[in-house]
């Protein structure tokens, strides 16, 4: 494998683990429930998206032939996350559970 | 009108699409076997699907997607900032977001946009389909973040597909 | 080089997949033991597909596909009976 595919691989594995352990962070110090969902997202998008262009180069560099069955991994969290991010948000709102007082705005019930 | 027998060309051609991403393979067989299978799922399940409105600008579309990832990766590098910074500098809100689009589809895809851009999440849709409930990490300016999602999404959506705005 | 950095994204990973279970063991609510859940299975698929390159090996894509689709099924199940006490209605 050349040299230069090798380090972009690695940059985007670096890349997208680091923003996975960002949004780990998130949902572990955020302070109440609705900040912490902003978490996961950016694990979902960045996080998991980083790893699989990584692995698209890497399979494609590696085998002749273009590897992009990883795209559908991505393709399928995006569809999904909003709508997991919803229903949790929902049950949330459902369950009136307190947010952060500096939050403006009222959840509706 | 639509044909009996396809009733979705369209939907058959993305899945038989989907179907060699999956084999990783260009091969004609499992071309072919895609398309059967694109033909054959959607007849299946053709009572759960919801209509697709009419594309009236694909091109348009292209670039409106890749816009959509590139504030993607910015809004992620805005809200890593945000969390790894001190709480205190943290502004949440929730934010009613007046919606202008009636189409089913295009509303969940709006909704799923808000969603997957990192600060804000869509939480709550109001039974009449008129307002939207959106969390937001960090707001400096409320009117603004409504003016922005306004501006870069829902303008463009109502555009591209063909539908009628409320 | 690779040989560096795939362990050291895989101790990332981890580190992020422990930050997980904290909240999900003291995750004051129900929701946010939900959520943390829904993190860590896509934590766990990233870690997979990174387990696939150190092995240079294709056979991973389907776990991890399989992780992304039965995760986001639990998710819901999980969030639909929280929402309505049921999960079929």
């Amino acid at each position: 494998m050349p040299f230069w595919i090798e380090v972009l691989v690695s940059v985007f594995l670096i890349i997208g683990s680091l923003f996975a352990l960002i949004g780990a962070i998130g949902l572990y110090r955020l302070p109440d429930f609705y900040t912490r969902l902003h978490g996961p997202t950016k694990a979902t998008t960045l996080g998991v998206g980083g790893i699989v262009i990584a692995s698209m180069i890497f399979f494609s560099s590696q085998n002749d032939g273009l590897s992009l069955h990883e795209l559908l991994i991505t393709l399928f969290l995006f569809l999904t996350a909003p709508v997991s991010a919803h229903m949790l948000a929902k049950a949330a709102m459902q369950q009136k559970l307190p947010a952060v007082e500096q939050t403006r705005g009222q959840p509706w019930d | 009108m639509k044909a009996r027998w396809l009733p979705n060309p369209a939907l058959t051609l993305m899945l038989a699409i989907l179907w060699l991403l999956l084999n990783n393979t260009l091969s004609f067989g499992q071309f072919l076997l895609g398309l059967f299978l694109g033909w054959a799922i959607p007849l299946l399940v053709r009572g759960f699907l919801v209509e697709v409105p009419r594309i009236r600008k694909p091109l348009q579309l292209c670039v409106f997607s890749l816009k959509v990832l590139f504030d993607i990766v910015v809004a992620n590098v805005h809200v890593a900032k945000l969390v790894l910074g001190p709480k205190k500098n943290l502004r949440p809100a929730f934010i009613e977001v007046p919606m202008a689009i009636e189409n089913e589809f295009v509303l969940s895809t709006l909704t799923s946009i808000i969603s997957l851009t990192p600060g804000t999440v869509s939480a709550c849709l109001s039974e009449d389909r008129q307002m939207l409930m959106v969390h937001a990490l960090d707001v400096p300016d409320v009117d603004a973040l409504i003016a922005d999602v306004k501006r870069n999404y829902e303008a463009p959506l109502l555009e591209i597909f063909e539908c009628s705005p409320t | 080089m690779l040989a560096y950095v795939i362990p050291f994204c895989m101790a990332v990973l981890g580190l992020a997949a422990v930050l997980n279970v904290v909240r999900l063991v003291q995750g004051p609510d129900m929701p946010d033991r939900v959520l943390a859940l829904d993190t860590l299975y896509i934590n766990a698929l990233a870690l997979i597909v990174l387990f696939g390159i150190w092995l240079a090996s294709d056979l991973f894509f389907e776990a991890a596909l399989l992780i992304a689709v039965m995760g986001f099924v639990s998710t819901v199940a999980v969030g639909k009976h929280l929402l309505h006490g049921d999960i079929i209605d």
